[in-house]
């Protein structure tokens, strides 16, 4: 006889440990079930931990949880093949109470809020792979793992099983992934001691940076690159959208030796000894790729219902409030004891009517743009680095005349109404 | 209806551990604390002796609280109970301690119940001396059977356990009275991927944990450091061999130096050359 | 405990098919060196059933005396009657050390022995040295897997025993018609008191040569690919009368039995020449063969550690490059068959 819980979830990352945690404290009979060795073995994040999210399911973590280095301080940098012209904000309002963002290793943290949601009462059932889910009469009733009388039967079942749910594809709830609506990111994980990183990041002990790589960092193709401080670690990684790497012919690793040798990049990382080397891929599709994300007994959360803003590296807050408004949407269930569709659609609503969805929703055009129009990328960056670099020369050119150069550089005429029009079109999609 | 005990141990997992070059030692975070391989296959040899004759199988570990993650591990794999031993006062054992502290565990896990067979890995992949199994055995005034690696038959009616035991060149059918000791070899069976029900099991269970306070006369003398007649005086790394010469060209030139190599010790081919020259 | 009273290096003198086996014989060897520095003597402990003649062979290879332990009851190796006959002549006789070969009855008969002493006991030794003076055994052996060396001392016990690894020692030349002292000892044992009985031995049929005997040994890791690749092995140990060996995944992925494994969870070798087929070199594979007179590795990857360990190394792929070998040894041999029936 297959045994019976109230609810199952499917995947222990902060989607799935942020719904069983708030399950588990609502009383809930939750089973936690994950395929990895232990939670976090299979993640892979840069990683920034959004504080007010996290706090949002456990008030005070960071008092216990193993975080890295609480943000002071993030970069953004415009790359170019020898240069970068960089943005940054610090704030020394960030390096106390409440704070604002944290850096994590995904392995060290999602155990530690795994043990968390095992404190409140989960089950956590690891090295275990979730088939699929039973359904009966149009109805998800359990799932069926990869072990000798793997049945489990639940009330409702929650996929958080990651970016690509087979489970949420098995459903119907979406199709394949196009190569455009998925990035491919690789990381490495660097060693290096702790009064390093704080005197070459300019930081006191204990504080920590993040700076954001664009441009060159991913030569030209749409993405990202990233550099965070942990305590005595450097967490560097590099993603494009698949599509990218497909088109420019292009090896993950090839383009993260690349930024690792990088002018303005290697020295930071100089000195530093390679401990580990993970890849991972990161839903980019946004709004628009949107999965169905209630049915009848199931809900979908976290990366499996794509829920990722790349503009501002933000997915895991998304994860686990998602979470959150999952757990809230089935304990109401419970009480009406109704889990159909209609019922669990709450989820849905809540989730629309959250940051989660607001973000989504404006950002939806974004991506899709930047994607399409390659020349952000190949023209602009090297553009506004040119710009930079020649009116911050003293050449003994009068500065009028700088001027006037860097506005001829843009090209004739037709350029600059591109450019302007480009920027519009850049300015609405953001918005 | 059988008693089993399977003794066993956390242990890093040394295929992949790591030396800490600056410090000369064994860089313990590096590698992942499993149970030890040669434990699995007792604890499944010890479930499956249930399966088949009837009893309860226990597990039995002396280790730092993280070592209840193996005791979980044998209860996927089928055991029904298990007891840690965990005490300051058990640090630094050697063989000789070690045994003697499973020992005192051993006599008050028997209080419950009577052990008819106690069941132990050959060796531990970190230690690597095979000792305390035997050394338990001795205490107990049980016979040991080391490197068993086929159980034939238990009978607790006639009161003897049959095996066969591996010898450098075969092995021997050996018959002992029960209750006995066996180490086993891990070609004694294959641990199968643990069933959904063992999981659920083993992800709720709590073992019972015993300090030395609990043990039943205990001779703290005979405990840990203290407790240990052997004492490790150094540690460092084996040395690293230098590099051979390597032989290089097109995989035709390689393989003639290689051959010339060989047929300069040519005396050592005279049986493959299929018999004396006349 | 008056260390006085314990003088003597002795080695437990394991019966093999009628004649001493090797590793008393390697131990012999080594604790001649030993009895010479503290300027004792050297005794072998034979027990057995008509094992009496042994102990000529003991004197051949180094021994001053022989404890002698013969009746049926000893017929066959079990712990109880082996143990009982050694707690009885240490006790009785107080040796400081006493050596066992790391061999399934050595390991088996020194455990149960440290026990009941108690003393304490170093396993799987490979090195062995003894300070002169204090007579302190400094007894050197692998740990965690073979990723460290460890020396190993039992300060406040005699004897001090430890268990040595095969194939590590070397046994002295044999001196023919050497003699000693014949202790013949004995104890009271009633086998109906006696709780195991070997009820038969089965040996292996010895198809293939042993690999803890073989001269060259040709040893496939998993670089080979899979069990077709690893055949190419099999055909060059064939082509040179060679025994096969593997590594311990091979083993553990099933493509040969657990007999041919090298290795610190397999078996020690020290051959002639010892060939590494697509095995990386972990160090756990090195402690196994490292010793060996010759080795030769082949390996696609370059940075395989194998190479720091070997004599003479290919990078290349072995499945090429070993038929070719196998191919050209043949031809080389039919050529000296030639020559050799030539000459005659």
């Amino acid at each position: 006889m297959p045994e019976k819980f109230d609810a199952i979830v499917v995947g222990a990352g902060p989607a799935g440990t942020a719904c069983a945690y708030e399950l588990a404290k609502a009383g809930v009979n939750v089973i936690l079930i994950e395929r990895g060795e232990y939670p976090g073995s299979k993640n892979v994040m840069g990683g920034v931990l959004y504080r007010k999210m996290m706090e949002e399911v456990v008030p005070g973590f960071h008092k216990e949880a193993p975080i890295e280095r609480p943000i002071v301080e993030q970069r953004f940098m415009m790359m170019d093949k020898t240069s970068a012209v960089t943005f940054s904000y610090k704030g020394m309002e960030w390096a106390e109470e409440p704070y604002n963002n944290f850096t994590v290793l995904r392995a060290k943290f999602d155990q530690w809020f795994a043990s968390k949601a095992v404190e409140q009462g989960a089950l956590l059932l690891n090295e275990t792979v979730v088939l699929e889910c039973i359904v009966e009469d149009g109805r998800v009733v359990g799932v069926r793992t990869d072990r000798p009388d793997g049945e489990l039967r639940a009330d409702v079942v929650v996929l958080a099983d990651g970016v690509n749910s087979l489970l949420a594809k098995q459903l119907g709830f979406h199709k394949e992934f196009r190569p455009d609506e998925v990035a491919l990111a690789t990381m490495e994980i660097l060693k290096l001691d702790k009064k390093i990183i704080e005197e070459r990041f300019n930081l006191e002990e204990g504080q920590g940076c993040t700076i954001e790589l664009f441009g060159d960092a991913t030569k030209g193709i749409l993405g990202t690159g990233f550099l965070y401080t942990n305590k005595d670690t450097l967490s560097i990684g590099v993603g494009t959208l698949l599509s990218g790497l497909i088109k420019h012919k292009i090896k993950p690793y090839e383009l993260m030796e690349y930024v690792k040798t990088h002018p303005m990049i290697r020295p930071y990382i100089q000195g530093s000894e390679a401990q580990e080397y993970l890849a991972h891929l990161i839903p980019e599709g946004g709004y628009r790729s949107m999965p169905k994300v209630v049915g009848s007994g199931v809900l979908v959360v976290g990366d499996a219902a794509q829920l990722v803003n790349a503009i501002h590296r933000e997915g895991s807050n998304m994860a686990m409030t998602s979470g959150r408004l999952a757990a809230e949407t089935i304990v109401a269930a419970r009480e009406r004891e109704d889990f159909s569709e209609a019922s669990l659609d709450d989820y849905r609503k809540k989730l629309m009517g959250s940051f989660v969805g607001q973000d989504l929703k404006k950002y939806k055009d974004a991506t899709h743009h930047f994607d399409k129009f390659p020349q952000y990328f190949e023209q602009y960056i090297p553009m506004v680095n040119r710009a930079a670099s020649q009116m911050l020369t003293v050449d003994g050119m009068p500065k009028r005349e700088k001027q006037k150069k860097i506005w001829r550089d843009i090209g004739p005429a037709k350029e600059k109404i591109k450019m302007a029009r480009d920027l519009y079109r850049a300015w609405k999609v953001m918005k | 209806m059988l008693h089993i005990v399977a003794c066993i141990k956390q242990v890093p997992d040394t295929k992949i551990i790591k030396m800490n070059p600056k410090t000369n030692t064994m860089d313990r975070s590096s590698a992942p604390a499993i149970l030890n391989p040669y434990d699995a296959h007792a604890v499944e040899e010890a479930v499956r002796l249930r399966n088949r004759y009837g009893g309860v199988v226990s597990v039995l570990t002396m280790g730092p609280p993280p070592a209840v993650k193996a005791i979980r591990k044998c209860i996927e794999i089928g055991a029904d109970e298990g007891y840690m031993i965990t005490d300051r006062a058990f640090a630094g054992a050697d063989t000789l301690a070690t045994s003697y502290a499973l020992t005192k565990a051993l006599e008050k896990i028997a209080q419950t119940r009577q052990i008819d067979l106690i069941i132990c890995g050959k060796m531990t992949i970190d230690g690597d001396t095979g000792q305390v199994g035997p050394g338990i055995a001795r205490r107990l005034d049980m016979p040991p059977l080391t490197s068993v690696n086929k159980v034939v038959e238990i009978d607790s009616e006639k009161r003897h356990a049959i095996v066969h035991r591996k010898l450098e060149d075969g092995y021997e059918v050996v018959r002992s009275t029960l209750p006995c000791l066996l180490s086993v070899e891990k070609e004694i069976n294959e641990v199968p991927y643990s069933s959904l029900p063992n999981m659920l099991r083993a992800a709720r269970y709590q073992p019972h944990i015993w300090s030395v306070a609990d043990l039943p006369d205990i001779d703290k003398t005979q405990l840990g450091l203290k407790g240990s007649p052997t004492i490790v005086s150094s540690v460092w790394a084996p040395p690293k061999p230098q590099g051979g010469t390597m032989l290089e060209g097109a995989q035709s030139d390689q393989v003639s130096q290689l051959l010339d190599i060989l047929m300069a010790r040519q005396e050592l081919f005279a049986a493959a050359s299929g018999g004396e020259a006349p | 405990m008056n260390f006085e009273d314990y003088r003597g290096i002795w080695v437990f003198i394991e019966e093999k098919d009628g004649a001493i086996a090797p590793v008393s014989l390697e131990l012999l060897g080594a604790g001649r060196q030993l009895a010479d520095k503290r300027k004792t003597e050297l005794a072998g402990v034979l027990i057995g059933e008509n094992i009496g003649a042994l102990a000529e062979t003991a004197f051949e290879y180094g021994a001053d005396k022989v404890y002698v332990y013969d009746a049926p009851i000893y017929r066959f190796y079990r712990t109880e009657t082996y143990m009982r006959a050694m707690l009885a002549c240490v006790e009785k006789h107080k040796p400081e050390i006493l050596l066992y070969g790391a061999t399934s009855t050595g390991k088996d008969l020194a455990s149960a022995v440290a026990t009941d002493l108690p003393t304490g006991l170093t396993a799987d030794t490979t090195q062995l040295d003894v300070e002169e003076d204090t007579g302190l055994l400094l007894a050197s052996r692998p740990a965690f897997g073979g990723n460290i060396m460890a020396t190993i001392l039992c300060k406040k016990y005699r004897p001090q025993m430890a268990t040595v690894r095969p194939k590590v020692m070397k046994a002295l030349p044999r001196k023919a018609g050497a003699s000693g002292v014949v202790v013949e000892e004995c104890i009271p044992l009633k086998e109906e008191d006696i709780r195991t009985k070997v009820l038969e031995i089965v040996r292996s049929t010895a198809r293939h040569v042993r690999i803890d005997e073989a001269d060259i040994i040709v040893a496939g890791g998993k670089g080979l690919g899979n069990p077709a690749g690893f055949k190419v092995v099999q055909q060059l140990a064939e082509a040179l009368g060679a025994a096969v060996g593997a590594s311990r995944d091979v083993v553990e992925a099933g493509w040969i039995g657990h007999h041919h494994q090298v290795g610190q969870t397999g078996v020690t070798v020290t051959p002639k020449i010892y060939f590494a087929i697509g095995i990386s070199g972990a160090i756990q594979h090195l402690v196994g063969m490292q010793n060996s007179g010759l080795i030769i590795a082949v390996n696609k990857d370059p940075a395989a550690p194998i190479f720091q360990a070997c004599h003479y190394g290919i990078v290349g792929d072995a499945l090429t490059i070993v038929p070719m070998l196998t191919e050209a040894f043949k031809s080389a041999l039919g050529r000296k068959e030639e020559a050799d029936a030539g000459k005659v």
